[in-house]
Protein backbone atom coordinates (compact mmCIF):
# COMPACT_ATOMS: atom_id res chain seq x y z
CA UNK A 1 0.00 0.00 0.00
CA UNK A 2 1.28 3.48 -0.66
CA UNK A 3 2.03 6.04 1.87
CA UNK A 4 -0.47 8.31 0.71
CA UNK A 5 -3.06 5.55 1.46
CA UNK A 6 -1.50 4.46 4.46
CA UNK A 7 -1.88 8.19 5.85
CA UNK A 8 -5.27 7.88 5.30
CA UNK A 9 -5.57 4.13 6.86
CA UNK A 10 -4.41 5.92 10.07
CA UNK A 11 -7.47 8.18 9.92
CA UNK A 12 -9.61 5.52 10.07
CA UNK A 13 -7.40 4.07 12.65
CA UNK A 14 -8.16 7.60 14.64
CA UNK A 15 -12.25 7.46 14.10
CA UNK A 16 -12.17 3.68 15.41
CA UNK A 17 -10.25 5.08 18.18
CA UNK A 18 -12.97 7.57 19.54
CA UNK A 19 -16.12 4.50 18.83
CA UNK A 20 -13.98 2.30 20.99
CA UNK A 21 -13.13 4.71 23.73
CA UNK A 22 -16.17 5.58 23.96
CA UNK A 23 -18.00 2.29 23.80
CA UNK A 24 -15.41 1.23 26.98
CA UNK A 25 -16.60 3.97 28.71
CA UNK A 26 -20.02 3.60 28.16
CA UNK A 27 -19.47 -0.21 28.97
CA UNK A 28 -17.80 0.27 31.92
CA UNK A 29 -20.69 2.53 32.80
CA UNK A 30 -22.91 0.26 32.46
CA UNK A 31 -21.81 -2.21 34.73
CA UNK A 32 -21.97 0.84 37.47
CA UNK A 33 -24.96 2.29 37.08
CA UNK A 34 -28.38 1.76 37.89
CA UNK A 35 -31.61 1.40 35.84
CA UNK A 36 -35.07 1.83 37.79
CA UNK A 37 -36.82 3.58 34.63
CA UNK A 38 -40.18 4.79 35.79
CA UNK A 39 -43.21 6.45 33.33
CA UNK A 40 -42.18 10.05 34.20
CA UNK A 41 -38.46 9.24 33.90
CA UNK A 42 -38.57 8.12 30.49
CA UNK A 43 -40.92 11.11 29.85
CA UNK A 44 -39.65 14.04 27.68
CA UNK A 45 -38.48 17.09 29.20
CA UNK A 46 -40.45 20.28 29.04
CA UNK A 47 -39.63 22.01 32.34
CA UNK A 48 -41.52 19.81 34.32
CA UNK A 49 -44.75 19.77 33.07
CA UNK A 50 -46.22 16.95 30.82
CA UNK A 51 -44.84 17.74 27.07
CA UNK A 52 -47.71 19.19 24.82
CA UNK A 53 -47.91 17.77 21.03
CA UNK A 54 -45.05 15.50 20.05
CA UNK A 55 -41.07 16.94 20.25
CA UNK A 56 -41.15 16.67 16.24
CA UNK A 57 -42.98 20.18 16.20
CA UNK A 58 -43.00 22.41 13.38
CA UNK A 59 -40.46 24.68 13.60
CA UNK A 60 -39.67 27.27 10.99
CA UNK A 61 -36.61 26.76 9.19
CA UNK A 62 -35.17 30.25 8.89
CA UNK A 63 -31.69 29.82 7.47
CA UNK A 64 -32.22 27.34 4.09
CA UNK A 65 -30.98 30.77 2.24
CA UNK A 66 -27.86 30.91 4.13
CA UNK A 67 -27.40 27.27 4.05
CA UNK A 68 -27.10 27.98 -0.04
CA UNK A 69 -25.14 30.81 -0.01
CA UNK A 70 -23.01 28.28 2.37
CA UNK A 71 -22.70 26.52 -0.49
CA UNK A 72 -21.89 28.75 -3.06
CA UNK A 73 -19.16 30.34 -0.95
CA UNK A 74 -17.35 26.86 0.21
CA UNK A 75 -17.08 26.01 -3.44
CA UNK A 76 -15.67 29.09 -4.08
CA UNK A 77 -12.79 28.41 -1.49
CA UNK A 78 -12.47 25.15 -3.03
CA UNK A 79 -11.21 27.07 -6.35
CA UNK A 80 -9.14 29.49 -4.20
CA UNK A 81 -7.43 27.35 -2.12
CA UNK A 82 -5.39 25.89 -4.90
CA UNK A 83 -4.29 29.41 -6.71
CA UNK A 84 -3.54 30.21 -3.03
CA UNK A 85 -0.88 27.77 -3.49
CA UNK A 86 0.54 28.55 -6.60
CA UNK A 87 0.12 32.43 -6.60
CA UNK A 88 4.16 32.49 -6.37
CA UNK A 89 3.93 31.01 -10.08
CA UNK A 90 1.20 33.03 -11.49
CA UNK A 91 2.08 36.60 -9.99
CA UNK A 92 0.50 39.25 -11.64
CA UNK A 93 -1.80 37.32 -14.16
CA UNK A 94 -3.27 34.99 -10.89
CA UNK A 95 -4.25 38.17 -9.01
CA UNK A 96 -5.89 40.06 -11.60
CA UNK A 97 -7.60 36.62 -12.39
CA UNK A 98 -8.25 35.75 -8.94
CA UNK A 99 -9.88 39.60 -8.43
CA UNK A 100 -12.19 39.16 -11.12
CA UNK A 101 -13.79 36.04 -9.21
CA UNK A 102 -13.39 37.61 -5.88
CA UNK A 103 -15.14 40.85 -7.27
CA UNK A 104 -18.10 38.60 -8.72
CA UNK A 105 -18.36 36.73 -5.76
CA UNK A 106 -18.47 40.14 -3.66
CA UNK A 107 -20.99 41.22 -6.25
CA UNK A 108 -23.47 38.37 -5.10
CA UNK A 109 -23.05 38.57 -1.66
CA UNK A 110 -24.03 42.74 -2.00
CA UNK A 111 -27.15 41.75 -4.25
CA UNK A 112 -28.08 38.86 -1.25
CA UNK A 113 -27.54 41.94 1.57
CA UNK A 114 -29.31 44.44 -0.82
CA UNK A 115 -32.70 41.71 -1.08
CA UNK A 116 -32.65 41.58 2.39
CA UNK A 117 -31.57 38.19 2.50
CA UNK A 118 -29.07 37.75 4.90
CA UNK A 119 -31.85 39.02 8.00
CA UNK A 120 -32.43 36.30 10.47
CA UNK A 121 -36.51 36.90 10.08
CA UNK B 1 10.59 4.01 7.31
CA UNK B 2 9.70 4.59 11.07
CA UNK B 3 12.17 3.31 13.92
CA UNK B 4 12.34 4.40 17.78
CA UNK B 5 15.29 4.21 19.61
CA UNK B 6 17.47 2.66 16.65
CA UNK B 7 14.31 -0.58 16.58
CA UNK B 8 12.59 -0.07 13.69
CA UNK B 9 8.57 -1.11 14.61
CA UNK B 10 6.17 -3.01 12.33
CA UNK B 11 3.45 -1.78 10.86
CA UNK B 12 0.98 -2.41 13.25
CA UNK B 13 3.22 -1.11 16.17
CA UNK B 14 2.92 2.18 14.18
CA UNK B 15 -0.59 2.15 14.18
CA UNK B 16 -0.96 1.35 17.60
CA UNK B 17 1.91 4.24 18.97
CA UNK B 18 -0.28 6.86 16.61
CA UNK B 19 -3.44 5.96 18.26
CA UNK B 20 -2.37 5.81 21.85
CA UNK B 21 -0.80 9.18 20.92
CA UNK B 22 -3.95 10.62 19.60
CA UNK B 23 -6.32 9.87 22.71
CA UNK B 24 -3.30 11.57 24.92
CA UNK B 25 -3.29 14.44 22.07
CA UNK B 26 -7.38 14.51 22.69
CA UNK B 27 -7.73 13.78 26.48
CA UNK B 28 -4.84 15.48 27.94
CA UNK B 29 -5.32 18.70 26.56
CA UNK B 30 -9.06 17.98 27.72
CA UNK B 31 -8.63 17.60 31.23
CA UNK B 32 -6.28 20.61 32.13
CA UNK B 33 -8.49 22.97 30.31
CA UNK B 34 -11.38 21.48 32.34
CA UNK B 35 -9.59 21.44 35.28
CA UNK B 36 -7.42 24.87 34.63
CA UNK B 37 -9.44 27.26 33.02
CA UNK B 38 -13.38 25.61 33.94
CA UNK B 39 -12.94 24.90 37.43
CA UNK B 40 -10.02 27.63 38.61
CA UNK B 41 -9.96 30.50 36.13
CA UNK B 42 -13.64 30.83 36.22
CA UNK B 43 -13.65 30.48 39.82
CA UNK B 44 -10.79 33.06 40.54
CA UNK B 45 -12.58 35.38 37.78
CA UNK B 46 -15.82 35.16 39.59
CA UNK B 47 -13.84 35.65 43.17
CA UNK B 48 -14.14 32.22 44.75
CA UNK B 49 -11.92 29.72 45.16
CA UNK B 50 -13.48 26.52 43.12
CA UNK B 51 -13.18 22.90 43.99
CA UNK B 52 -10.91 22.45 46.86
CA UNK B 53 -11.32 18.90 48.64
CA UNK B 54 -10.15 16.10 46.15
CA UNK B 55 -6.28 16.44 46.45
CA UNK B 56 -4.30 19.69 46.53
CA UNK B 57 -6.14 22.28 45.86
CA UNK B 58 -8.97 20.43 43.85
CA UNK B 59 -6.57 18.69 41.41
CA UNK B 60 -7.88 15.23 41.57
CA UNK B 61 -11.31 16.73 41.06
CA UNK B 62 -11.76 15.56 37.86
CA UNK B 63 -11.17 11.85 38.38
CA UNK B 64 -13.90 12.16 41.28
CA UNK B 65 -15.88 13.99 38.06
CA UNK B 66 -15.91 10.98 35.84
CA UNK B 67 -16.22 8.42 38.35
CA UNK B 68 -19.53 10.21 39.78
CA UNK B 69 -20.87 10.48 36.08
CA UNK B 70 -19.75 6.75 35.31
CA UNK B 71 -22.60 6.04 38.16
CA UNK B 72 -25.27 8.23 36.36
CA UNK B 73 -28.39 6.21 35.22
CA UNK B 74 -28.76 6.61 31.34
CA UNK B 75 -31.75 8.00 30.80
CA UNK B 76 -33.32 7.71 27.05
CA UNK B 77 -36.40 9.12 26.53
CA UNK B 78 -39.27 7.02 25.45
CA UNK B 79 -39.84 9.38 22.22
CA UNK B 80 -36.68 9.62 21.29
CA UNK B 81 -35.17 7.98 17.92
CA UNK B 82 -32.86 5.45 20.18
CA UNK B 83 -30.03 4.22 17.31
CA UNK B 84 -29.52 7.94 16.52
CA UNK B 85 -29.77 9.09 19.82
CA UNK B 86 -27.07 6.77 20.72
CA UNK B 87 -24.68 7.51 17.79
CA UNK B 88 -24.92 11.11 18.01
CA UNK B 89 -22.28 11.78 21.30
CA UNK B 90 -19.86 9.23 19.11
CA UNK B 91 -19.69 11.45 16.23
CA UNK B 92 -18.96 14.32 17.95
CA UNK B 93 -16.20 12.86 19.67
CA UNK B 94 -15.13 11.37 16.50
CA UNK B 95 -14.87 14.58 14.82
CA UNK B 96 -12.52 15.88 17.83
CA UNK B 97 -10.39 12.54 16.63
CA UNK B 98 -10.24 12.78 13.13
CA UNK B 99 -9.31 16.44 14.04
CA UNK B 100 -6.27 15.87 15.69
CA UNK B 101 -4.91 13.27 13.76
CA UNK B 102 -3.03 16.40 11.30
CA UNK B 103 -1.86 18.38 13.98
CA UNK B 104 2.21 18.14 13.56
CA UNK B 105 3.92 17.88 16.68
CA UNK B 106 7.64 17.86 15.57
CA UNK B 107 10.00 17.37 12.63
CA UNK B 108 9.27 13.46 12.85
CA UNK B 109 6.10 13.71 15.38
CA UNK B 110 3.32 13.29 13.39
CA UNK B 111 0.08 11.54 12.93
CA UNK B 112 -0.29 12.60 9.10
CA UNK B 113 1.21 14.62 6.95
CA UNK B 114 -1.18 15.07 4.61
CA UNK B 115 -0.44 17.59 1.07
CA UNK B 116 -3.60 19.12 2.05
CA UNK B 117 -3.36 19.32 5.51
CA UNK B 118 -5.87 22.79 5.71
CA UNK B 119 -8.34 21.54 3.55
CA UNK B 120 -8.96 18.20 5.92
CA UNK B 121 -8.94 19.97 8.99
CA UNK B 122 -11.52 22.45 7.86
CA UNK B 123 -13.56 19.40 6.11
CA UNK B 124 -13.59 17.16 8.85
CA UNK B 125 -13.90 19.99 11.80
CA UNK B 126 -17.47 20.30 10.22
CA UNK B 127 -18.71 16.92 10.82
CA UNK B 128 -19.12 17.68 14.64
CA UNK B 129 -22.54 19.53 13.30
CA UNK B 130 -24.12 15.91 12.01
CA UNK B 131 -23.74 14.70 15.67
CA UNK B 132 -25.47 18.22 16.82
CA UNK B 133 -27.97 17.91 14.33
CA UNK B 134 -28.66 14.36 14.70
CA UNK B 135 -28.82 14.72 18.80
CA UNK B 136 -31.14 17.66 18.27
CA UNK B 137 -33.60 15.98 16.20
CA UNK B 138 -33.31 12.18 17.84
CA UNK B 139 -34.22 13.53 21.45
CA UNK B 140 -38.23 14.22 19.82
CA UNK B 141 -37.74 17.66 22.47
CA UNK B 142 -38.97 20.56 21.60
CA UNK B 143 -35.52 22.16 23.30
CA UNK B 144 -33.22 20.18 21.39
CA UNK B 145 -35.01 20.82 18.34
CA UNK B 146 -34.64 24.36 18.14
CA UNK B 147 -31.25 24.37 19.90
CA UNK B 148 -29.80 21.97 16.92
CA UNK B 149 -31.25 23.94 14.30
CA UNK B 150 -29.67 27.10 15.60
CA UNK B 151 -26.51 25.16 15.88
CA UNK B 152 -26.56 24.04 12.10
CA UNK B 153 -27.49 27.62 11.26
CA UNK B 154 -24.28 29.27 13.29
CA UNK B 155 -21.77 26.34 12.73
CA UNK B 156 -22.98 27.05 8.73
CA UNK B 157 -22.24 30.76 9.01
CA UNK B 158 -18.75 30.83 11.16
CA UNK B 159 -17.35 27.66 8.88
CA UNK B 160 -17.09 30.30 5.95
CA UNK B 161 -14.99 33.53 8.15
CA UNK B 162 -12.84 30.06 9.34
CA UNK B 163 -12.33 28.55 5.89
CA UNK B 164 -11.54 32.32 4.72
CA UNK B 165 -9.15 33.10 7.20
CA UNK B 166 -6.95 30.31 7.00
CA UNK B 167 -6.49 31.55 3.17
CA UNK B 168 -4.73 33.82 3.98
CA UNK B 169 -2.12 31.53 5.39
CA UNK B 170 -2.12 29.77 2.45
CA UNK B 171 -1.41 32.32 0.16
CA UNK B 172 2.06 33.47 2.22
CA UNK B 173 3.35 30.19 3.26
CA UNK B 174 2.25 28.53 -0.85
CA UNK B 175 1.35 25.13 0.56
CA UNK B 176 -1.51 23.63 2.05
CA UNK B 177 1.09 20.99 4.46
CA UNK B 178 0.65 22.12 7.85
CA UNK B 179 4.28 20.81 8.38
CA UNK B 180 5.50 23.14 5.68
CA UNK B 181 3.29 25.86 7.13
CA UNK B 182 5.10 25.29 10.48
CA UNK B 183 8.75 25.39 8.37
CA UNK B 184 7.54 28.28 6.64
CA UNK B 185 6.77 30.21 10.04
CA UNK B 186 9.84 29.67 11.95
CA UNK B 187 12.31 29.93 8.80
CA UNK B 188 11.00 33.05 7.52
CA UNK B 189 11.45 36.68 8.12
CA UNK B 190 10.14 39.74 8.54
CA UNK B 191 11.66 42.47 6.05
CA UNK B 192 14.76 40.86 6.69
CA UNK B 193 14.58 40.15 10.39
CA UNK B 194 14.75 36.59 11.57
CA UNK B 195 14.89 36.88 14.89
CA UNK B 196 11.31 35.21 15.93
CA UNK B 197 11.24 34.11 12.24
CA UNK B 198 7.78 34.78 10.38
CA UNK B 199 4.77 33.85 12.31
CA UNK B 200 1.41 34.49 10.94
CA UNK B 201 0.23 36.07 13.91
CA UNK B 202 2.53 39.15 13.40
CA UNK B 203 1.78 38.87 9.80
CA UNK B 204 -1.95 38.22 9.50
CA UNK B 205 -3.14 39.56 12.33
CA UNK B 206 -6.72 40.11 10.71
CA UNK B 207 -6.62 36.23 9.36
CA UNK B 208 -5.76 35.41 13.25
CA UNK B 209 -8.70 37.60 14.97
CA UNK B 210 -11.10 36.13 12.58
CA UNK B 211 -10.20 32.56 12.87
CA UNK B 212 -10.19 32.54 16.56
CA UNK B 213 -13.48 34.59 16.47
CA UNK B 214 -14.81 31.82 14.56
CA UNK B 215 -13.15 29.19 16.59
CA UNK B 216 -15.38 30.63 19.51
CA UNK B 217 -18.18 30.13 17.30
CA UNK B 218 -17.81 26.93 16.15
CA UNK B 219 -17.17 25.72 20.02
CA UNK B 220 -20.33 27.19 20.44
CA UNK B 221 -18.89 28.97 23.42
CA UNK B 222 -20.26 32.27 25.03
CA UNK B 223 -20.56 34.86 23.71
CA UNK B 224 -21.79 32.72 20.56
CA UNK B 225 -23.84 29.87 23.17
CA UNK B 226 -27.45 30.47 21.78
CA UNK B 227 -27.64 26.94 20.41
CA UNK B 228 -26.80 25.62 24.05
CA UNK B 229 -28.19 28.52 26.13
CA UNK B 230 -29.02 27.00 29.26
CA UNK B 231 -31.18 29.82 30.53
CA UNK B 232 -33.62 29.50 27.66
CA UNK B 233 -32.93 26.60 25.68
CA UNK B 234 -32.15 24.09 28.49
CA UNK B 235 -28.75 23.06 26.85
CA UNK B 236 -30.42 22.97 23.84
CA UNK B 237 -29.20 19.48 21.99
CA UNK B 238 -27.69 17.91 25.14
CA UNK B 239 -31.28 18.61 27.12
CA UNK B 240 -32.30 14.90 27.02
CA UNK B 241 -28.69 13.55 27.66
CA UNK B 242 -28.13 12.94 30.88
CA UNK B 243 -25.36 10.42 32.24
CA UNK B 244 -22.36 8.96 30.61
CA UNK B 245 -23.02 10.24 27.48
CA UNK B 246 -23.53 13.89 28.47
CA UNK B 247 -20.08 13.77 29.63
CA UNK B 248 -19.24 12.43 26.32
CA UNK B 249 -20.67 15.20 24.90
CA UNK B 250 -19.03 17.60 27.70
CA UNK B 251 -15.05 15.85 26.78
CA UNK B 252 -15.70 16.41 22.70
CA UNK B 253 -16.55 19.68 23.75
CA UNK B 254 -12.98 21.10 25.84
CA UNK B 255 -11.17 18.22 23.67
CA UNK B 256 -12.41 19.99 20.55
CA UNK B 257 -11.81 23.80 22.57
CA UNK B 258 -8.56 21.97 22.34
CA UNK B 259 -7.61 20.71 19.15
CA UNK B 260 -8.90 23.69 17.26
CA UNK B 261 -6.28 25.56 19.93
CA UNK B 262 -3.49 23.30 18.36
CA UNK B 263 -4.30 24.59 14.88
CA UNK B 264 -4.61 27.64 15.36
CA UNK B 265 -1.17 27.66 16.61
CA UNK B 266 0.25 25.86 13.85
CA UNK B 267 -1.22 28.02 11.21
CA UNK B 268 -0.74 31.58 13.33
CA UNK B 269 2.09 30.96 16.20
CA UNK B 270 4.83 29.10 14.35
CA UNK B 271 3.46 25.52 15.62
CA UNK B 272 5.69 23.44 17.21
CA UNK B 273 8.82 25.06 15.77
CA UNK B 274 11.22 27.84 17.47
CA UNK B 275 12.29 30.31 15.42
CA UNK B 276 15.12 28.44 13.32
CA UNK B 277 17.97 31.71 13.18
CA UNK B 278 18.29 30.89 17.08
CA UNK B 279 19.89 27.29 16.02
CA UNK B 280 21.13 28.20 13.08
CA UNK B 281 18.78 25.68 11.58
CA UNK B 282 17.59 26.37 7.98
CA UNK B 283 15.67 23.41 6.49
CA UNK B 284 13.10 20.44 8.15
CA UNK B 285 16.56 18.26 7.86
CA UNK B 286 18.68 20.62 9.51
CA UNK B 287 16.35 20.58 12.97
CA UNK B 288 17.66 19.02 15.89
CA UNK B 289 16.49 15.31 16.74
CA UNK B 290 15.50 16.44 20.31
CA UNK B 291 12.47 19.15 19.05
CA UNK B 292 10.13 15.65 18.52
CA UNK B 293 10.63 15.66 22.49
CA UNK B 294 10.39 19.85 22.77
CA UNK B 295 8.02 19.93 20.05
CA UNK B 296 4.51 18.83 21.51
CA UNK B 297 5.46 19.99 24.80
CA UNK B 298 5.27 23.92 22.60
CA UNK B 299 2.47 23.26 20.83
CA UNK B 300 1.00 22.16 24.55
CA UNK B 301 2.06 25.87 25.15
CA UNK B 302 0.75 27.64 22.87
CA UNK B 303 -2.58 25.78 23.07
CA UNK B 304 -2.71 26.90 26.68
CA UNK B 305 -2.38 30.35 25.73
CA UNK B 306 -5.15 30.20 22.52
CA UNK B 307 -7.78 28.66 25.32
CA UNK B 308 -6.90 30.94 27.84
CA UNK B 309 -7.54 33.85 25.00
CA UNK B 310 -11.28 31.62 24.45
CA UNK B 311 -11.98 31.27 27.81
CA UNK B 312 -11.46 34.71 28.67
CA UNK B 313 -13.46 36.12 26.06
CA UNK B 314 -16.31 33.06 27.19
CA UNK B 315 -16.15 34.51 30.67
CA UNK B 316 -16.56 37.90 30.26
CA UNK B 317 -18.73 38.29 27.61
CA UNK B 318 -22.87 38.32 27.42
CA UNK B 319 -24.28 36.56 24.73
CA UNK B 320 -25.34 37.27 21.28
CA UNK B 321 -28.98 37.20 20.33
CA UNK B 322 -29.60 35.02 16.88
CA UNK B 323 -30.08 37.52 14.66
CA UNK B 324 -26.93 39.64 15.57
CA UNK B 325 -24.62 36.67 15.33
CA UNK B 326 -25.85 35.77 12.04
CA UNK B 327 -24.80 39.71 10.51
CA UNK B 328 -22.07 39.43 12.50
CA UNK B 329 -20.95 36.42 10.20
CA UNK B 330 -22.32 37.52 7.22
CA UNK B 331 -22.06 41.41 7.29
CA UNK B 332 -18.71 41.69 8.90
CA UNK B 333 -16.29 38.87 9.29
CA UNK B 334 -16.47 37.52 5.60
CA UNK B 335 -16.33 41.08 3.98
CA UNK B 336 -13.34 41.25 6.06
CA UNK B 337 -12.09 38.09 5.58
CA UNK B 338 -12.53 38.76 1.51
CA UNK B 339 -10.52 41.90 1.52
CA UNK B 340 -7.81 40.65 3.90
CA UNK B 341 -7.36 37.51 1.18
CA UNK B 342 -6.85 40.23 -1.53
CA UNK B 343 -4.76 42.39 0.34
CA UNK B 344 -2.67 39.65 1.17
CA UNK B 345 -2.35 38.31 -2.42
CA UNK B 346 -1.62 41.67 -3.15
CA UNK B 347 1.44 42.42 -1.25
CA UNK B 348 2.50 38.52 -1.75
CA UNK B 349 2.97 39.82 -5.66
CA UNK B 350 4.17 43.08 -4.62
CA UNK B 351 6.97 41.60 -2.52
Amino acid sequence: MSTFLRSFLVVVWFGLAAVLIAGLLLWVSSLLRPSKPTREKMLTYESGVDPVGEGWSQSQVRYYIFALLFVIFDVEAVFIFPWATQLERYALFGLVEMGIFVFVLVLGLVYAWRKGVLRWV
Amino acid sequence: MYSLLAVVIPYWGQSLLRVLGGLVAVLLPAGTIVYVFLFKMMSFMQSRLGPMEAGPYGSMQLFAEVGKWLQKEDIQPHNADKRIFRMAPIIVLMSTFLLVAVVPFGPDAWFTNFETGVFYALAVSSISVLGILMAGWSSANKYSLLGGLRAAGQLIAYELPMVLAVMGVVIQAGTMNLQQIVLAQNAGSIFGTDIVGNPYVLTQFVGFVVFMIAVQAELTQAPFDMPIAESELVSGYMTEYSGFRFLIFFIGEFATAGVFAMIASTLFLGGWGVPFSWFGWTSMDSVANWMNVAGPLIVFTKMMVLVFLIMWIRFSYPRFREDQLQRFAWKVLIPISLANIMVTAVLKVAF
